[in-house]
């Protein structure tokens, strides 16, 4: 294993994976600035994401000096709500995509030691997760049960969890368990637990992370998704911007209200796709088969 | 089978009888016969209290599977071995931890044998570690201890590297560190020098001679080099497709070789002095798998001497054909 910089050295190798970061870091800089700008130069009355209203216009409001991304039907400001949404998604996405990461990693890692029934009870549930449809699963229970933010993260977490990822990762614990170093720790005397937790783990992690990358994507996904058909009680997303404009009936004339889904929309696509990018970049540093030669 | 409690079996640190070790080969769609492929086969051998016996044989023919039996990594299909008078896969509990101090194992490839995420501290600390044994600034002093002992020096510069760092000599070195740091009595060396330069080689063998003489460990050491055996053994046994074929002392074997195989395999050592004139049989063809071996001596297919009668009868039991000195052919 290569240490930190060589590996930093690997990853700036990587265009995409690069360029993924630096819209992430972008990303970071707009989202650090909404507590600034909200104590600062905007007046909370008028530009707070959810309860803000400007009287001196009429609503949606095109795009003017006062208000940059224009305001939403009910006279908010689209650029306040992105830029508050930002920090929101940033902690869904890494929330739920870290619950995802530990519980597949030590799935994944325990029935690959273990095998047998542990196994494959595990990588049936996965079979299951993998087919079934929850998305629309979520939008039905959604509508009876109104999910908050923080359940909604773990949920979409647990459920990730349990799903492809164990065979993913449940692959790499088994390239790890037949290496020699293994049967090394078993004659040191190392106990399974030993053996799982201070070789197979450290030597799946990589992978791991990798995949997390890949599961922010997918959290922040579903999320919009699911905000889109209103099932979700949050007050505010990107998803939810997207959501008040349709259920205004504003989408049926989308070109004309170009701003009331297109900040939020493009938001959605940059933010996922970096974190694809830089998942696609750290690829090459997990596979080193994958590098250029 | 109840062998004689003799003073020797009394001496012995390790003793193996009638170890088998069949693995199953994945069948074909529309095959109906279940195939075992025999790595290890009706092996019986002992190792004497600080002595080295040496496993030699070419590849695949089952000396890493005898290696890992004996260090309770996988499980004999039959057979038994004993460490100290202990029925090795009837230890249990405390008796484990015991059994784990007592027997380590150098493994053949030091790039695998190392955990790449681990400091070389973590990784010859890791017995300690594992049997809870001293604080923190004592396995530091004798993790100190061992590298030097092992000849990684000075220890300060390398406890905190990571294998990736050290050359493929000094990562074998850890690796015996590693072994050696809990006081075994016994060690499983696994072709410790195949993977390495040749420029390095004998450094690692220099090293492991000399740790016998100063701390009184015996080893199993596995080699395919007769020539490696003969330099760190007091007695080689030579395998052949699962069978040991030959035991006897280093020195006897080399210069009395009995079984064709052994012949075969020391005609393609250099001879040191060109006066010893030795029969020199040639041997054809190459190792197959032994899976479902037919019930005959398992060098018969490539025998420059073997007889109609060979194949008439099973694979050929070890005899005693001088005193120590043990061979398994038929034509003896
Ligand atoms: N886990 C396993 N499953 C199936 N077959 C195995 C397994 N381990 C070893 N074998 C087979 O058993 C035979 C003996 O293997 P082993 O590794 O003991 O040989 P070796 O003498 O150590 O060879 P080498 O010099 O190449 O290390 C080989 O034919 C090998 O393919
Ligand atoms: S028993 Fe026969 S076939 Fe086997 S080694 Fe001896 S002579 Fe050769
Ligand atoms: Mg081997």
């Amino acid at each position: 294993m290569r240490g930190l910089s060589q590996n930093w050295a690997v990853f700036r190798e990587s265009r995409i994976g690069m360029l993924g970061l630096i819209v992430i870091l972008l990303f970071g800089v707009f989202g650090a600035l909404w507590p600034i700008m909200i104590n600062t130069v905007w007046d909370p009355l008028i530009y707070h994401p959810v309860v803000g209203f400007d009287p001196m216009l009429l609503h949606p409001s095109p795009p003017t000096k006062a208000h940059l991304l224009g305001t939403d039907p009910i006279g908010r400001d689209i650029l306040a709500q992105l830029m508050f949404s930002t920090g929101r998604e940033f902690l869904l996405g890494v929330l739920s995509a870290l619950i995802t990461v530990v519980i597949g990693t030590v799935i994944g890692t325990v029935a690959a030691y273990y095998g047998g029934f542990t196994d494959t009870f595990f990588m049936r549930v996965a079979d299951i997760m993998m087919l079934f449809p929850f998305i629309p699963l979520l939008v039905v229970v959604g509508s009876m049960v109104r999910l908050t933010f923080f359940p909604f993260a773990i949920i979409l977490g647990v459920l990730g969890g349990f799903g492809g990822i164990t065979i993913i990762l449940k692959a790499q614990a088994l390239s790890v368990k037949v290496r020699p170093y293994i049967d090394a720790a078993r004659v040191a005397g190392g106990s399974s637990f030993h053996i799982i937790r201070a070789h197979i783990i450290p030597n799946v992690l990589p992978l791991s992370f990798l995949y997390m990358m890949f599961n922010v994507t997918g959290a922040i996904l579903s999320e919009a998704t699911l905000s889109f058909f209103g099932v979700l009680n949050i007050d505010m997303s990107w998803g939810m911007m997207i959501h008040t404009a349709e259920a205004a009936g504003y989408l049926f004339d989308f070109g004309k209200y170009w701003w009331l889904w297109l900040p939020s929309g493009l938001a959605i696509t940059l933010f996922c796709a970096a974190f694809y990018m830089v998942g696609r970049g750290l690829d090459e540093v997990v596979n080193p088969r994958l590098r250029k030669r | 089978m109840a062998l004689p409690a003799t003073a020797d079996a009394a001496d012995a640190i390790l003793r193996v009888e009638h170890l088998c070790k069949y693995y199953p080969v994945s069948r074909g769609l529309f095959q109906r016969r279940q195939l075992l492929l025999h790595a290890v086969d009706n092996v019986s051998f002992e190792v004497k209290r600080g002595e080295v016996l040496g496993l030699v044989g070419e590849s695949g023919c089952g000396k890493t599977t005898t290696g890992r039996l004996i260090a309770r990594l996988t499980f004999p299909t039959t057979g038994r071995i004993f460490v100290d008078n202990a029925d090795v896969s009837k230890i249990q509990g405390a008796d484990m931890a015991e059994f784990r101090k007592k027997i380590q194992m150098i493994f053949q490839d030091p790039y695998e044998s190392l955990d790449p995420r681990m400091t070389i501290f973590d990784i010859v600390a890791e017995p300690l570690n594992v049997n809870g044994m001293g604080n923190l600034e004592e396995r530091e002093q004798r993790v100190a201890e061992m590298l030097s002992l092992v000849g990684i020096s000075p220890p300060s510069a390398f406890l905190f590297r990571f294998p990736h760092e050290l050359s493929g000599g000094q990562r074998q070195r850890v690796a015996i560190a590693r072994a050696l740091v809990m006081n075994p009595t016994f060690v499983v060396a696994d072709e410790p020098t195949s993977m390495l330069d040749v420029s390095i080689r004998t450094g690692i063998m220099k090293l492991l001679a000399q740790l016998r003489e100063d701390l009184g460990i015996s080893y199993l050491y596995i080699t395919h080099d007769l020539a490696v055996a003969r330099y760190l053994c007091d007695r080689i046994a030579v395998m052949y497709l699962g069978k040991i074929v030959e035991v006897a002392e280093a020195e006897e074997i080399i210069k009395e070789p009995l079984h064709p195989y052994t012949r075969a395999l020391i005609s393609a050592v250099p001879v040191p002095d060109p006066a010893v004139k030795r029969p020199v049989p040639t041997i054809k063809g190459g190792v197959s798998k032994p899976i479902n071996p037919p019930r005959r001596c398992r060098f018969y297919e490539r025998c420059p001497v073997a007889k109609s009668t060979c194949a008439e009868q099973d694979h050929p039991a070890p005899r005693e054909v001088s005193g120590g000195h043990f061979a398994a052919c038929h034509q003896l």
